[in-house]
């Protein structure tokens, strides 16, 4: 490899890395996965068929990926960030033409051995091409109104081509998670006042865009029982899950929504009620400090990375992981309307999980490089 | 340190990442707090949401109670049903098992194209009758051909039976589907299948019938698949019904008016339990529980001899001379006429303006009460009549229960018409004429009686004087039976009446002198009567009097008899019409007496010398 590397240490052998592979992260991960799987077997009425084994098998691989993207040198990854993200964006344009068709949305591309979601990619490449810009802007450029074109843009092209699909919760997902690097990455405090104000009659013109069915879901979220037996059911039912859970929950395998089938969507978007109902509030607040610790490492590892890069990549995928989380869990418990977001690597579903695997392997990538320094010209510039 | 552009962009990220943790931690907590209140807040009222989600409260049908005649024959019972359903998930391919299945029972092209229609409609583990009212060896060969038939479920259901067919049509009634008017009051009826009394007795008394609903509370899936069942409360079949008829009587009844269309009622007369209430022609009440096609339904509907009306108590007719008893006994009473008293009859009697006819062209001559009733004389009646009055009259016959409803537990009872002069005045708007009580003496007029009404009369006449009241079901347990009141009048003029009646069968110048019993040991007495259903006009009277039997049918009068026997200590009453039967001498008198006959035979046998009566003394 023959580029001008600024590190100020030699950089670490392979063995060095794997032992500097975090492991609270990497602990946490798996018993988070492990919850999912505990919940499909239960899901199934305790059988690892359909659903369990599958997942058990994607997570592995996804595991795998992770280590491989921890190992490769973070400057790799910033030289890759922008050809990584136009890459992403292409798979995106081409679901549109010829993507598989499925509930009513065009969201997936056959890869053979599953079904891809480019919409689930570009979150974290995303992240990739926005930390890599401000990590390459000075710190009196970011305050510069011109210099938010281009990251407006890097936000802007995929949410429309995923708004196209149409696919709400993926929108607002990307949204957010790119608005929080910019935010970190020094944009005026002010622009995202004026863009909160903006956003009212934004909302009045996305009410007009929305298709019928995704209008339905915002007006059944504001009132469920307008519709209990049609698209009020899903958020009813789960209630009913979760709150009749109680406190220490029904048993494992012994929830009578989710076993007898009253719980919609319950391998996927709303296993989070299953977990609810048969675990009960200790099983739900147990998911939650699992999820809190992942995060808590991650913000913390985001603190300690020397290059902007790194951070901006850390925080990046910190925001995004944690809006999957909470999108879905306020969603199961009827504080949001019903959009597709799976509960981070719990939910049934391959993109997902090895999107969320990606971006995690990022970050262990970024806390095993804290010490790297990258340029302002960029890694191989 | 000098600050670097590079720190400065550190301690930046650091805060503002900071400030995005802490929004974390907020959202995150309204998780926990969103949380707190579903699951120990309201978990209560949750859970009892779940419950609901998932038990299910099934209505188990309670089984109907039986009629039985008063020997405990079957009248409406319940029959299993055989049937063969199928369980399209049990089976892959739905036609191929209904293709295997024709081999043992035929399934026309119709009713496939409706078991598939109701597979697609229905979910998967619902079965789907293919065929019902099998008899036994088609069902047992279906069963033991099971394992080539997959998905064929053979099924034993109960349906309403009336074994007896048209025979007790009239008073049991039929069973049929709930209509959507019906439902709402009792859960039950909204269960498949479930029939309701739509006529007759089943009718008035379903609610004794139908019984009480039991129940399962069973775990569903959101399909409605039933998991398990979690309790069971069982249903309570309703009562049986103990019929006063006995149904040997009745088939007797019936075979000998079946091609009439006639009405006979045959009672106890101390009782007044009803031993036989026929009505014809009838109809099959099985056709309706299994719901009879429109075709059918249409002739029995357009039928001129009406076979779906009770004509035992929904039928009004004129009783004719059989209504002298009463006017006979209102002028006894009265004091206007004694037994010995002797009017001349010539044929013609003059009221006012007009002349009224004797049946008997040339008239009776000189006759008193108790030849005047068994001759039927018409003059003689006019007279006594006009004597005694319409009040006195109204008065009799009300005693004797005319133009009274008795509410026995069929529908439909008429009340005939007991006319006076205030009911005159109400609903014609006039006032009461001599004549009118001229005709209401020979039973023409206004008058208008049911079959069982004049049984009643029969019986109270021949019992002593008892009010007794017709009763179609044995009391039930604890029910308390009610001595019949005494009918105020003296018992002498009472025998005088009765002597008449005696004399109508049993002397030479009795009308139905010819119809008298000549077997050793029996006796009966009775009085005929003839309705006219339409006036004969001055013109046919003049020129000749056409018979009967000339005459179309429709215009043909109705021919009545009413009769009791033995003539020493009287049992059984009898009221007989025959339609448009003509003379009630030739036609009605004949019936009473086979059907007494019969009755006294079967008394002499040892089994049926005293029937039910000690049961209820």
């Amino acid at each position: 490899m023959a580029m001008g590397l600024q590190g100020r240490r030699r950089s670490k052998s392979l063995l060095q890395k794997i032992l500097e592979l975090n492991p609270v992260i990497i602990v946490t991960v798996i018993m988070i996965a492990g919850v999912g799987f505990a919940l499909l077997y239960s899901v199934a009425g305790g059988s690892v068929d359909p659903w369990a084994k599958k997942q058990v098998i994607r997570f592995v691989i996804g595991m795998v990926g992770m280590v491989v993207i921890a190992l490769v040198d973070i400057r790799v990854w910033m030289f890759l960030a922008y050809p990584l993200y136009f890459l992403s964006l292409i798979m995106l344009i081409i679901v549109s033409v010829m993507g598989h068709t499925g509930m009513g949305a065009t969201r997936w591309i056959n890869l053979g051995f599953m079904n891809f979601q480019p919409s689930e990619l570009v979150k974290i490449t995303l992240v990739l091409a926005l930390a890599r810009y401000f990590h390459c802007l000075a710190k009196e450029e970011t305050g510069k109104y011109s210099r938010l074109i281009m990251p407006l843009f890097l936000i802007g092209a995929p949410v429309i081509l995923v708004l196209l699909q149409p696919d709400l919760g993926t929108a607002l997902l990307i949204i957010i998670g790119g608005l929080s690097i910019l935010f970190c990455g020094g944009v005026r405090v002010w622009i995202f006042v004026v863009g909160l104000l903006a956003m009212v009659p934004t909302a009045f013109g996305a009410w007009k865009f929305m298709k019928p069915y995704q209008q339905n879901r915002v007006l059944t979220f504001l009132n469920p029982e307008r519709d209990p037996l049609g698209a009020g059911y899903h958020s009813i039912q789960a209630k009913i899950a979760v709150g009749s859970g109680g406190l220490y929950g029904k048993g494992f395998i012994q929830g009578s929504q989710s076993q007898l089938n009253f719980l919609p969507e319950k391998h996927t978007d709303f296993i989070f009620t299953v977990l609810a109902e048969e675990f009960g509030l200790m099983g739900g607040l147990g998911l939650l400090g699992l999820y809190i610790i992942l995060l808590a490492y991650a913000l913390f590892t985001s603190m300690t990375v020397r290059s902007q890069f790194g951070r901006l990549l850390c925080l990046g995928v910190s925001v995004t992981f944690f809006l999957y989380m909470f999108i879905n869990m306020a969603m199961n418990l009827g504080m949001l309307p019903v959009v597709g977001v799976p509960l981070p690597l719990v939910s049934y579903g391959g993109s997902a999980m090895l999107t969320l695997l990606v971006g995690i392997g990022f970050i262990l990538c970024a806390a095993i490089h804290r010490d790297t320094s990258i340029s302002r010209g960029g890694a191989f510039a | 340190m000098v600050t670097s552009p590079d720190d400065l962009k550190y301690k930046l990220f650091t805060r503002r990442a900071g400030l995005i943790s802490a929004g974390m931690l907020v959202l995150t907590s309204g998780l926990v707090g969103r949380l707190y209140f579903l699951q120990v807040v309201g978990q209560n009222q949750y859970k009892l949401l779940a419950d609901k989600n998932r038990i299910s409260l099934r209505l188990l049908a309670p089984e109907r109670g039986k009629i039985l005649d008063r020997n405990g024959h079957g009248i409406a019972i319940n029959r299993t049903d055989y049937r063969v359903n199928i369980i399209p998930e049990q089976t892959e391919d739905v036609e191929a098992t209904l293709a295997a299945l024709k081999s043992f029972l035929p399934i026309s092209e119709r009713r496939k194209r409706r078991i598939l229609r109701a597979v697609k409609r229905q979910r998967a583990f619902l079965p789907v009758t293919v065929a019902e009212n099998l008899d036994w060896e088609t069902f047992a060969r279906v069963n033991i051909n099971i394992p080539d038939l997959p998905g064929i479920q053979p099924d034993m259901g109960i349906t309403r039976y009336y074994p007896e067919k048209d025979l007790m049509a009239h008073v049991v009634g039929y069973v049929s589907s709930v209509n959507a008017r019906e439902i709402g009051e009792d859960p039950l009826l909204e269960l498949p299948g479930f029939k309701i009394g739509k006529n007759g007795m089943e009718r008035v008394l379903d609610q004794r019938l139908r019984g009480k609903a039991g129940n399962s509370r069973v775990e569903v899936n959101v399909m409605g698949r039933v998991i398990r069942e979690l309790s069971r409360t069982d249903s309570i079949s309703g009562d049986t019904l103990n019929l006063t008829i006995d149904r040997d009587i009745q088939k007797f009844t019936a075979d000998r008016v079946r091609d009439e269309s006639a009405a006979v009622v045959v009672m106890d007369v101390h009782s007044g339990e009803i031993l036989a209430l026929t009505s014809t022609p009838a109809y099959d009440p099985n056709d309706f529980n299994l719901g009879i096609s429109q075709k059918k339904y249409d002739i029995l509907l357009h039928d001129a001899r009406k076979p779906l009306i009770n004509k035992t108590v929904q039928g009004e007719y004129p009783p004719g001379s059989t209504f002298k008893m009463i006017v006979a006994l209102a002028a006894l009473e009265a004091g206007v006429v004694d037994e010995h008293e002797k009017i001349f009859c010539n044929s013609k009697f003059k009221i006012g303006n007009t002349t009224k006819h004797c049946w008997k062209r040339q008239g009776h001559g000189l006759v008193n009460m108790v030849q005047a009733i068994a001759g039927s004389c018409d003059v003689y009646f006019y007279t006594i009549a006009v004597r005694v009055g319409i009040d006195r009259i109204h008065d009799m016959a009300a005693r004797f229960g005319l133009g009274e409803k008795f509410n026995i537990d069929i529908p439909g009872e008429k009340k005939g018409l007991n006319p006076s002069k205030g009911w005159k005045m109400a609903n014609r708007g006039s006032r009461w004429q001599g004549g009118d009580t001229a005709n209401v003496g020979i039973g023409q007029g206004d008058v208008l009686v049911t079959p069982l009404q004049l049984c009643v009369m029969i019986s109270r006449l021949v019992n002593g004087g008892m009010a007794v009241n017709p009763e179609i079901l044995f009391p039930e347990e604890g029910e308390s039976i009610e001595t019949p009141a005494v009918i105020p009048l003296s018992r002498k003029n009472l025998e005088i009446v009765l002597r008449g009646m005696a004399a109508v069968i049993n002397k030479p110048y009795g009308v139905a002198y010819a119809q008298r019993m000549k077997k050793p040991g029996m006796s009966y007495g009775g009085k005929t009567g003839s309705a006219q259903v339409r006036r004969i006009t001055k013109e046919e009277r003049d020129v000749r009097i056409r018979k009967n039997e000339e005459k179309p049918w429709r215009e043909r009068d109705h021919a009545l008899f009413v009769g009791y026997g033995p003539l020493e200590n009287p049992r059984y009453a009898i009221s007989v019409i025959v339609e448009h039967g003509g003379g009630g001498s030739k036609k009605a008198a004949p019936i009473a007496k086979d059907v007494l006959e019969f009755m006294f035979t079967r008394d002499k046998l040892p089994a049926h010398s005293q029937t039910h009566k000690e049961d209820n003394a």
